[in-house]
């Protein structure tokens, strides 16, 4: 193995046959095109409200260029060849993130998250450098992996020792910051993921009974999935976290299915997926709740109690149309509770309208795409999984999120990337672009001009 | 095993893996699209949705003017619903105004005109569709009202906090030029959506005295005596009396028609005495064979010339229908014919019956509101007159002015009398309850005309419910004709 590697890295020494343009340039101004953006945005907010451009509208731009610069400045001496989009892209819906959660703080005088919102985006870009200068590599990860996973299951069962807020066992206080240990874990159990599935992805494509399109995985190798199933059902029964639980078991069947390319496990984790959601559905009223809620958003009003946090989230979303109504000037306050963390996209869809939740879903889109287009031009199969893994974390986050407030799926508490008010998922997802940058980096570095397998 | 994976295509199941998240991309973008976009409309149309209440007390409300100066306002609460609506001599005006509430609705004028006062109304705006294109929202317009703020206030005090009401109309145009309820309430009072908003919407729906209910619009009253008028004009035009000074050859008492009831007169010398007579002294056996000589057809036309049974009044909002029962036999078109049975009135209806005889047999319908405007002042729309209708002959009309003014000068009205002006009148005192034994309505329906005028500028009519607790002083003539001496001074400022 050390020698084949030794005799595979040999005649990439030399220069690689086509060495690609490094494209730092158009990072820089698209970071600055987003930062203008941002301040834009704040701006705009002030003037809706009181009619002048509020005070901190220069330091506010000045904080979040000068934290974007040095996100650059560390890509440009670690990462050279990254690939420009994703820094960009982070800063972008950050910024846009804070924007709309300063927004809401002006209907909630005695509660203010912007700032604290502002301390948590410093703490995240900071690991973002740090990942950046540290990690020259991101093969290192994969000696780590059983780190990895020891570390998430520890972040995972914390929470249980501390008391459930707001029914659910997922944060813990520490000095008035609560932090969302699950939200790390997301990361550290991708690196998981991907250095097992990297090992392993021979023994569990052995190829089980055929039947019909599908080729079925024998029963011995069916041990990994069901424990990872177990984990995500116990996360849920645990701490009644039904996004965290629902995005660790899909993200395992992404990456089993990239790494096997076996359909047969897509169809064994739907069925397991069916099956603990309906156990879980029928024995816990919490999720039984959110299924009804779903299928019937309006049931709360025709029994006269009112529109539920869903109701007055289609509400408001409907009220933005195709064009929004302008950044503050719209009500989704109305949604009450948590309207600046998990309800933070109806304030979106509201205030930007049509047209601007689509250019968010497709920021995100491309995001998610670079981290895809990473992964295919990686050569080894632990740095593919790791690109495309975290990349899933992005997609299905953003879509079980955006899909719960605007009524596709049932709604289950989690956060929009880098929009939503909350520490922890803000700085776990400056780690994964983090780790996006070291990866396209790599693979732009190596690239050789010949297509991957 | 090489790090290039022993032939298995990633790359293959990462594309399959990457059109997976297309997919769901798609399905996010579509679901957008249908919330925002294909049910936006019945989301915001929802009951339980807030945002149009939000929006409708984002700016304050356009004002109600009086005499060129607004009867209302609107303060600034800094609340999610941001302005309430406030009232300037709120209980004088609440029978025109009505309130304009966050908890409960609005009604009256703030009701009728609410697309002007709010800003809504499409003729407020430049262009058409101009809010739609901009997002922006008008401010609210005025609404000028027909008011006599001097009228208005002498029929406020006239009343005395006494249950009753008054309405006056200027009989060319039928521009209102009071419109009176006691007692009364101050608007305001409704206007927020606090605990004490709600405290006083039970406190004013539970008070026996009916603060709410606008008598002069929305209560009929038996208006007996005053009937007398339109009975007189329905027999004049029928040609049933021709001579206001011959005998009519009507027994006293009279026997209703068909039974053995025996109808009689408050007075003497009823018997066969002549129209001027008989109306001057408020005969009910002349005028109740009167009303049965000329027939249900004709009576019935010319109470509904008049305006009775009709139940498309608006002026703007609605006036509860004055009504005379067209189904009767001849009894029950006797007690009819002098304003008892089912005919029943309500103040504004009687003030039209006024009006109509001053202004030569011709009704123009009344209206409240002069014009509305932008909040700038520029008009859009001029309300105005509305169309006329002949109810008499114009040789009627001349006769009756005659027979009131005669009350008026030598009869059951001399309280009503102004110096310096023609005044015509007519008493009323309608019993009402089981075995007539409720207190009864004081009626006083007139018109006047100064001396240096050209025509009468003024017609009232003024009831009193609770004129006096001793059944035997009350009268029209004692207790409502001074109030509308006082309305009528004030309009021709004598």
């Amino acid at each position: 193995m050390t020698k084949a590697g030794t005799a595979m890295a040999a005649p990439r020494t030399p220069a690689p046959a086509v060495r690609l343009p490094r494209r730092r340039g158009i990072e820089l101004a698209l970071i600055v095109l987003a930062v203008l953006l941002s301040v834009y945005g704040y701006c705009a907010v002030g003037l809706a409200r009181t009619g002048t451009v509020p005070p901190g509208a220069v330091g506010y731009g000045a904080g979040l260029g000068v934290l974007a610069l040095c996100a650059h400045l560390a890509v440009r001496i670690r990462a050279p060849y990254a690939d420009p989009l994703p820094l960009p892209i982070g800063v972008l819906l950050n910024g846009l993130g804070l924007v709309l959660i300063y927004r809401l703080d002006l209907e909630t005088p005695g509660d203010r998250a912007a700032p604290t919102q502002l301390v948590w985006s410093t703490l995240g870009v900071g690991l973002f450098i740090v990942v950046v200068l540290m990690l020259r590599d991101h093969r290192v990860l994969q000696r780590y992996s059983y780190v990895c996973v020891v570390a998430a299951l520890a972040l995972l069962l914390l929470p249980i020792l501390f008391p459930a807020v707001n029914g659910a066992r997922i944060w813990i206080r520490i000095a008035g910051f609560s932090i969302q240990p699950g939200e790390f874990a997301k990361v550290l159990l991708a690196v998981f993921f991907a250095a097992y599935l990297a090992d392993n992805r021979n023994a569990l494509a052995y190829t089980g009974r055929r039947l019909w399109v599908m080729q079925f995985p024998t029963g011995r190798v069916l041990g990994p999935i069901v424990t990872i199933w177990l984990l995500s059902v116990g996360v849920l029964v645990l701490e009644r976290d039904l996004g965290t639980s629902l995005l660790f078991f899909g993200l395992f069947v992404v990456l089993l299915y990239i790494a096997t390319g076996r359909t047969g496990w897509i169809a064994v984790g739907l069925v397991l997926a069916v099956l603990g959601a309906f156990a879980v559905g029928h024995f816990e009223p919490h999720v039984n709740g959110r299924i009804e809620d779903w299928l019937h958003p309006f049931a709360t009003i025709d029994a006269g109690l009112g529109p539920n946090q869903l109701a007055q989230s289609l509400f408001a979303f409907a009220a933005g149309g195709v064009l929004g109504t302008g950044l503050g000037y719209g009500h989704s306050i109305l949604i009450g509770f948590a309207t600046k963390s998990d309800f933070i996209l109806a304030t979106a869809g509201e205030e930007l309208g049509l047209a601007g939740l689509a250019a968010i879903f497709l920021l995100y889109a491309l995001l998610v795409e670079r981290g895809y287009r990473a992964g295919l031009a990686l050569r080894e199969p632990f740095g593919r999984l790791l690109a495309v893994g975290l990349a899933s974390i992005v997609a299905l986050q953003v879509f079980v999120i955006a899909g719960g407030v605007t009524g596709l799926i049932p709604l289950t508490g989690m956060a929009m990337p880098f929009l939503a008010q909350g520490g922890s998922s803000v700085v776990t997802n400056w780690a994964i672009v983090a780790l996006l940058i070291r990866v396209s980096d790599s693979a732009r570095s190596q690239y050789d001009g010949r297509e991957a397998p | 095993m090489t790090e290039y994976g022993n032939g298995r295509p990633m790359a293959r199941y990462i594309r399959h893996a990457w059109a997976f998240c297309t997919l769901l991309l798609a399905a996010l973008l579509v679901n957008a699209a249908r919330v925002q976009v294909i049910q936006a409309g019945s989301y915001d149309a929802n009951p339980a949705n807030r945002r149009p209440t939000i929006a409708r007390y984002q700016q304050p409300r356009g004002d109600i003017l009086v005499g060129g100066e607004p009867v209302t306002g609107s303060n600034d609460t800094g609340e999610q619903l941001r302005y309430e609506r406030t009232y300037r001599d709120g209980p004088l005006y609440a029978p025109v105004t009505g309130f304009a509430s966050q908890m409960y609705g609005s009604t009256f004028l703030e009701h009728a005109q609410d697309g002007v006062l709010s800003g809504t109304d499409p003729m407020l705006s430049p262009f058409p569709l101009w809010n739609d294109v901009t997002r922006g929202s008008t401010p609210g317009g005025d609404v000028v009202t027909t008011l006599d703020g001097v009228a208005q206030q002498a029929a406020y005090q006239g009343l005395h906090g006494r249950r009753g009401a008054v309405a006056a109309i200027e009989p060319a145009t039928g521009r209102i030029l009071a419109l009176v309820s006691t007692p009364s309430y101050d608007p305001a009072a409704l206007s927020g959506n606090s605990e004490a908003t709600a405290a006083a919407w039970a406190r004013l729906n539970h008070d026996p005295e009916k603060p709410m209910l606008n008598r002069a619009v929305r209560q009929t009253y038996p208006p007996g005596s005053t009937f007398k008028v339109v009975t007189a004009a329905a027999a004049l035009d029928a040609d049933v009396v021709t001579d206001l000074d011959a005998s009519t050859d009507s027994p006293d008492p009279y026997r209703l028609p068909g039974t053995r009831t025996r109808l009689t007169n408050e007075g003497d010398g009823c018997a066969d005495a002549s129209l001027r007579e008989a109306f001057e002294w408020s005969c009910n056996t002349v005028f109740a064979k009167l009303g049965v000589d000329v027939g249900v057809a004709d009576m019935s036309a010319t109470a509904q010339a008049f305006g009775f049974n009709d139940t498309r009044l608006r002026v703007p909002f609605e006036v509860s229908p004055s009504t005379f029962d067209t189904h009767v036999d001849r009894a029950q078109l006797a007690l009819s014919s002098i304003g008892q049975y089912n005919t029943r009135a309500t103040p504004l209806q009687m003030a039209m019956v006024a009006a109509a005889v001053a202004n030569g047999g011709r009704l123009r319908t009344p209206y409240l509101v002069e014009r509305t405007t932008r909040h700038g002042g520029e008009t859009i729309s001029g309300g105005g007159m509305r169309p006329d209708r002949q109810v008499m002959r114009p040789s009627t009309a001349v006769r009756l002015r005659e027979l009131m003014t005669d009350v008026v000068t030598d009869g059951t009205g001399t309280n009503a009398a102004i110096p310096g002006a023609v005044v015509g009148g007519k008493t009323g005192t309608a019993q009402h309850g089981v075995g007539n034994s409720g207190v009864p309505y004081a009626w006083f329906v007139s018109w006047a005309q100064a001396d240096a005028d050209l025509e009468p500028k003024v017609a009232v009519a003024v009831v009193v419910e609770d004129a006096s607790a001793d059944r035997g002083e009350i009268s029209g003539g004692g207790d409502a004709a001074p109030i509308a001496r006082e309305v009528m001074r004030a309009v021709l400022g004598l």
